[in-house]
């Protein structure tokens, strides 16, 4: 039948292009005509110069992309539900933002913006302040940047979780016993929020955890940059670091829909 | 209506602000950098406003890299687009549910998977020392082009394009097709005059995201290419990076101009086609 060899030709085509790859890249990782099999290269990965150093920093950054996240988010969500749905619209444009901005041009601007902000506020205290966000080792910069990167997955995450609670009738409840505000935010939302706040982590998470191009352009050596530094000339640990950064994106992947499924 | 505008006022101020440090952030994030972006590439040398920036970047070499991003980013979207749509066809038509789930798993872990671990791959595949390149006996250079690069993007667009037009094949109802037979609608006839119009904005709306994500795409190409193909991104960070003659960063700011104006373009057609194609999959 003409439906059943179209289909297997799509799906022979499809797995040869998608798994060929991904074997030949284990495979140039494990086995090396000289030592045979060995899992040094994996191995090198942890022992390389600046591996904690730039995860951590990462993962530093990470931590503080979610926390900033959603702070910032959750209270304008809440806000759209309570009473300002006027809201609404302006939020859905600020997060459609960085898909008009390309990373590239977004990393331009900033750059542009801290030389000239240095420049005009040389004579001011602020200069203190834009020199210490730039902090090689914990660049507020890229955590505001990463912030913004992130607010689209995040605002979409947490808005699809808030579809399914009665805000409205839960922080009137609330708020009618006497709770305070942080209270609502913390004891009476949040809980019912959590696969939505944990997906919501997850994608800010996994975005830090793979952004190149903006860290790479401002020089700081976050996990990604020091991927692309540390392979140099070793052609077995650059690969090793690609197989584990695509298993790193599968686990977080794997994790989230965990968290979702839970939910139902 | 005046329910509604009852109700902004009630709550409004006390909203707005809830609201105020996410549009604060945002104003001093993304606001400033925009402007200054915006302001730098309209600048002119020795002061004042004009259009020397972004006429430079019309003519070559900036105008030829442009050219062959946007290309490329056709390339892809359109590759990406027929083989995405066919490949999650043949998936969620195959009846086994444990080929299905594998290969929506599968591409929504590729479909994220991209920047420079995703050059490493295929050079290792590819490359002039590759294990393919040296199994078929290719010669050097076979992924270092326009093709190679287009065959490596499609390795993110095909997933992505797989994610996107999914819960639209399945929103194609087995009755609709049904109802086309039993009026004597060939196969073709079916897909011309019911599939692909309901599939339309889904298709087209894919389409423009993998465009957009193929002209924004830097770190794959900066692995892969170098500055063998030229592209606008390369262009950009070049100029920023200070690879190329002092007094160009104006450049940099006009060139970014240029990709968000695309972009922006791309948004006006992805916006609408999504609001579309929801509205068969309810």
């Amino acid at each position: 039948m003409a439906g059943v060899t179209w289909r297997r030709v799509t799906l022979g085509v499809a797995g040869v292009y998608f798994l060929v790859p991904l074997a030949i890249s284990v495979w140039f990782t494990v086995y090396n005509e000289t030592q045979g099999f060995s899992l040094g290269a994996y191995g090198r990965i942890v022992s390389a110069p600046g591996f904690t150093e730039s995860l951590v920093k990462s993962l530093l950054l990470g931590a503080a992309v979610i926390v900033l996240v959603l702070l910032l988010a959750l209270p304008a969500l809440l806000a759209v539900r309570l009473g300002a749905p006027g809201l609404r619209p302006v939020l859905e444009t600020i997060t459609t933002l960085p898909l008009i901005v390309p990373p590239i041009t977004y990393v331009v601007g900033i750059a542009n913006a801290l030389r000239g902000g240095t420049d005009a506020l040389a004579a001011t205290p602020f200069w203190q302040t834009l020199i210490s966000i730039q902090d090689e080792n914990f660049p507020v910069v890229l955590v505001l940047a990463y912030v913004m990167l992130a607010l689209p997955f995040a605002y979409r995450s947490l808005d699809t979780g808030l579809r399914a609670v009665d805000v409205r009738t839960l922080v009137e409840a609330a708020r009618n016993l006497g709770a305070s505000w942080p209270y609502v935010l913390f004891r009476v939302i949040l809980p019912n929020l959590r696969s939505a706040v944990a997906s919501a982590s997850f994608l800010s998470l996994a975005l830090v955890m793979g952004e190149y191009t903006i860290a790479a352009l401002m020089g700081y050596r976050t996990f990604p940059v020091w991927i692309v530094t540390i392979s140099g000339n070793d052609g077995q640990l650059s690969v090793a670091l690609s197989v584990l950064s695509l298993g790193l994106i599968w686990l977080l992947l794997l994790t989230l829909s965990g968290a979702g499924r839970k939910s139902k | 209506m005046s329910g509604l505008t009852k109700a902004r006022r009630r709550g409004g101020g006390a909203g707005w602000l809830a609201a105020a440090p996410l549009l604060l952030v945002t104003l001093i994030a993304f606001g400033v950098p925009v402007v200054v972006l915006v302001f730098g590439a309209f600048s002119v040398k020795g002061g004042g406003l004009g259009f020397d920036n972004l006429s430079a970047t019309m003519k070559q070499p900036y105008i030829g890299a442009l050219w062959s991003s946007l290309k490329l980013s056709a390339v892809v979207a359109l590759g990406g687009t027929v083989l995405g749509a066919f490949l999650a066809q043949a998936v969620l038509t195959s009846r086994s549910g444990l080929l299905r789930e594998a290969v929506l798993t599968a591409s929504g872990v590729l479909a994220n998977f991209g920047g420079v671990p995703l050059a490493f791959i295929w050079i290792a595949t590819l490359g002039n020392s590759g294990v393919v390149t040296a199994a078929l006996g290719l010669g050097s250079g076979a992924l270092y082009n326009f093709w190679g690069l287009a065959l490596v993007y499609m390795y993110f667009s095909v997933p992505l394009m797989v994610l996107v037009i999914a819960p639209a094949l399945d929103g194609l109802k087995p009755q609709w097709r049904e109802a086309a037979q039993n009026n004597g609608a060939s196969t073709w006839q079916f897909w011309r005059m019911v599939g692909i119009p309901v599939l339309g904005p889904s298709l087209l709306g894919g389409a423009v995201l993998l465009f957009g994500g193929a002209f924004a795409a830097y770190a794959t190409a900066a692995a892969m290419v170098g500055a063998s193909v030229p592209l606008v991104t390369l262009q950009i960070a070049d100029a920023l990076t200070g690879n190329v003659l002092i007094g160009y960063e104006n450049i940099a700011l006009a060139l970014s101009l240029d990709m968000i104006v695309v972009a922006l373009l791309v948004m006006a057609v992805y916006l609408p086609m999504q609001k579309r194609s929801s509205r068969w999959l309810a």
